[in-house]
């Protein structure tokens, strides 16, 4: 075992921007604006960091694809307690179609060769919300996955995991190595101290990897027709007590009423 | 063939962009940018490429962002994270109640921003510029919670590394940075402010006990009710100003809290008594006599407080401008008023321009080419701009802004200190005028 954790960051526009959609809706503005790492990775990547700290695991190494700026978000990772960083370099047009499913072949190739006993991922990403990767990069790799988890404990060569499901929780026992999305209530980031952001900085432990044809990036699958900003919000009426009273004057009975309360 | 989904969304935009107030929304915005634009393939080559429209950004007027490097954006960020989400809750009642949470100084400790431009020790050693930046980031919540961090970085941290013996900062600095050890420093007296070369403390060297016997009173010491050590200025028998360190429990030391503040409530202040209080001769700090040692660290402090009251004022325009959007008098929101906006425009101004000016204040600091009148001007301008900035703050948010909840007020009575302290308004402009003219103006003597 080597004891090595991948953890996977994404950089995404910074959750509290207000996003803009570009006047040609290709897409939504992202030239000049601010950039961070997307929260459910920041989570993984301080379970990655707890775990280490209690010695169950001996390495983290943070994992970003994109392009040249992803190097800030890894260095973030750094900041927080990663040991070292891998950036995998995509960018121009295979950025823009870059999706869970290649970066799922890129993490399973890393993984591989990097010899991972656990791979954390966020369970999704902010900007496009798809919660594919952490699935995807498993049944690459045929590995198991704990996704959605809000807590993770270690027991010899298995994992005991709580996942957050729609019917509650969920207690999994799985083996390692295995992939484990984080979920919201999994632990709170700890902030990069001044000291762990300067050593971030002066540590030169990022490898720069080209994804070569094994790894290639297949074109983009999904073809993507315009990007369109909501609709304004229009104002509502409540028609929870007209509606049921006007129901049950008509007839004797009370009719199936199905309630649409909108109150603005 | 396009679905129908696709047509109704085509008329949604339509409908978007031929109400020319929606425009304004969809035009590209640069907000707080952290990275340069991601450059595409050469599909494009053939148009001439245009440089993009620069949008202007009122929260970043004069693109500071820009200037700073990454160490200091990420160190600005993470520790504006910390300040909104840990100190921010804080303070309404803190403030209210006239409750000092000691426990926030071993929070900063811990983020390692306690005395960030020492080098060794157990500090961080950044840059000059990225403790100005901290000191905005503090004040932004505060101007109590981030004297208390000035007092422990600069005039307590700073006079040990700077003026101090070897031992005594193996001992002391790394405690401080950590904020195990909350510390203070004494040179006001109760009739000696502005001139504390007149100062009254005395210290009487003992050659027997070899120790140091220190009489005498400060006041208006922030930290003293609650610090665990004191930098303590004193005249000794030669007449020359020297600094001590003394530590709580020492016989004859006390450390009242002076009662009925109406500014920094947030933060602890008080008086230092010594009666006879006996200070070993190894607290002695051996590299300062004369005021240069204390003036050393007031410019230190000084400097942070440049950019600390910014940060205040920075929160006040902010503020103001969202209550003024937010509340509608007469059918318009309020900031569709003249009057309402020039305010804001002056605001504004300032505070780019101060900005800009202790970017480069820090950067000068950083190269060792500063001088001490630089940092009485942009103290004395910062300090002066914010209070004004404040006061006009509150004055637009009409009777809400009397109230703590809005918080605007409680940076106007913050920032009546903050003109004050470190050498009054008008005391830098003596300073300043003295270096203008050659001429000292301080006294009625020659």
């Amino acid at each position: 075992m080597s004891g090595r954790v991948l953890v996977g960051v994404k950089r995404v526009i910074d959750y509290a921007v207000k996003i803009r959609v570009k006047p040609d809706n290709t897409g939504v503005v992202t030239d000049g604006v601010k950039h961070s790492m997307n929260p459910f990775c920041e989570i993984a990547v301080e379970e990655a960091v707890k775990l280490k700290e209690k010695k169950l695991i001996k390495e983290v190494v943070a994992v970003s694809c994109g392009p040249q700026q992803s190097q800030e978000t890894i260095r973030t990772a750094l900041a927080m307690g990663a040991d070292r960083g891998i950036h995998v370099d995509v960018s121009g047009k295979d950025y823009e179609n870059l999706g869970p499913l290649q970066v799922s072949k890129i993490l399973a190739a890393l993984a591989k060769q990097e010899d991972a006993q656990l791979i954390l991922l966020g369970k999704q990403a902010i900007d496009d919300d798809c919660n594919q990767t952490g699935q995807m990069t498993a049944a690459l790799l045929d590995w198991p996955q704990g996704t959605f988890a809000s807590e993770v404990s270690l027991e010899g060569d298995k994992i005991n995991l709580v996942r957050e499901i729609d019917g509650g929780l969920e207690h999994i026992k799985i083996n390692t190595p295995a992939v484990i999305t984080a979920d919201l209530r999994l632990n709170t980031p700890r902030y990069a101290t001044l000291p762990n952001i300067m050593d971030s900085l002066m540590n030169n432990e990022t490898e720069l990897h080209k994804p070569n044809h094994r790894t290639s990036l297949c074109v983009g699958l999904i073809p993507l027709f315009e990007t369109v900003a909501p609709e304004d919000m229009q104002g509502g009426t409540d028609r929870s007590g007209a509606m049921l009273r006007h129901t049950v004057l008509q007839s004797g009975k009370p009719k199936r009423i199905i309630l649409s309360c909108l109150c603005i | 063939m396009k679905p129908v989904f696709v047509m109704a969304l085509r008329r949604a935009v339509c409908r978007l962009l031929v109400n020319p107030h929606r425009c304004a929304l969809i035009t590209a915005s640069r907000a707080q940018g952290t990275a340069a634009p991601i450059t595409h393939d050469a599909e494009k080559s053939e148009q001439k490429p245009r440089a993009p429209k620069v949008q202007f950004d009122w929260r970043d007027a004069l693109d500071l962002e820009g200037q700073l490097t990454e160490e200091e954006i990420m160190i600005r960020d993470s520790f504006r994270t910390y300040c909104q989400e840990k100190l921010m809750p804080r303070i309404l009642m803190a403030n209210r109640n006239e409750v000092f949470h000691r426990e926030i100084v071993s929070e900063m400790g811990e983020m390692g921003v306690l005395g960030p431009t020492i080098k060794g020790y157990g500090c961080a050693g950044t840059s000059y510029v990225a403790y100005g930046l901290i000191a905005r980031e503090v004040e932004r919540v505060d101007s109590g919670y981030r004297s208390a961090m000035s007092v422990q970085s600069s005039l307590v941290m700073h006079p040990i590394n700077a003026y101090g013996t070897e031992e005594q900062k193996q001992k002391y600095l790394p405690k401080l940075a950590r904020g195990e050890i909350l510390g203070c420093f004494g040179l006001t007296e109760p009739n000696h402010g502005s001139d504390p070369g007149g100062m009254e403390t005395r210290a009487k060297y003992n050659p027997s006990s070899r120790t140091y016997t220190l009489t005498g009173s400060k006041t208006w010491i922030t930290n003293s009710p609650v610090a665990d050590i004191a930098v303590v200025w004193a005249k000794c028998d030669d007449g020359k100003v020297r600094g001590f360190i003394l530590e709580r429990g020492m016989k004859g030391l006390s450390t009242p809290k002076i009662e009925g503040k109406f500014s920094l409530r947030a933060s602890a202040t008080g008086m230092i008594l010594m009666d006879e209080v006996e200070v070993p001769e190894e607290n002695l700090l051996p590299k300062a006599s004369g005021l240069g040692g204390p003036f050393g660290c007031l410019n230190n402090a000084r400097y942070g407080i440049a950019w600390g009251a910014l940060g205040a004022a920075e929160f006040c325009f902010h503020a103001a401008r969202q209550y003024t959007l937010d509340r509608i008098q007469f059918g318009v929101p309020l900031a569709r008023n003249q009057l309402m906006q020039k305010k804001m425009a002056d605001m504004l101004t300032e505070i780019a321009i101060g900005l800009q000016s202790c970017l480069q204040l820090g950067r000068l600091i950083d190269e060792k080419k500063a001088s001490p009148e630089m940092i009485s001007m942009l103290k004395r301008n910062s300090c002066g701009k914010a209070l004004d900035i404040a006061r006009q703050a509150r004055d637009m948010l009409g009777g809400n802004g009397i109230a703590d909840e809005y918080h605007i007020i409680r940076h106007v009575m913050n920032l009546e200190a903050v003109n004050t302290y470190e050498g009054t308004h008008d005391i830098h402009a003596l300073i300043l005028g003295r270096a203008i003219t050659g001429l000292q103006s301080f006294t009625v003597g020659k």
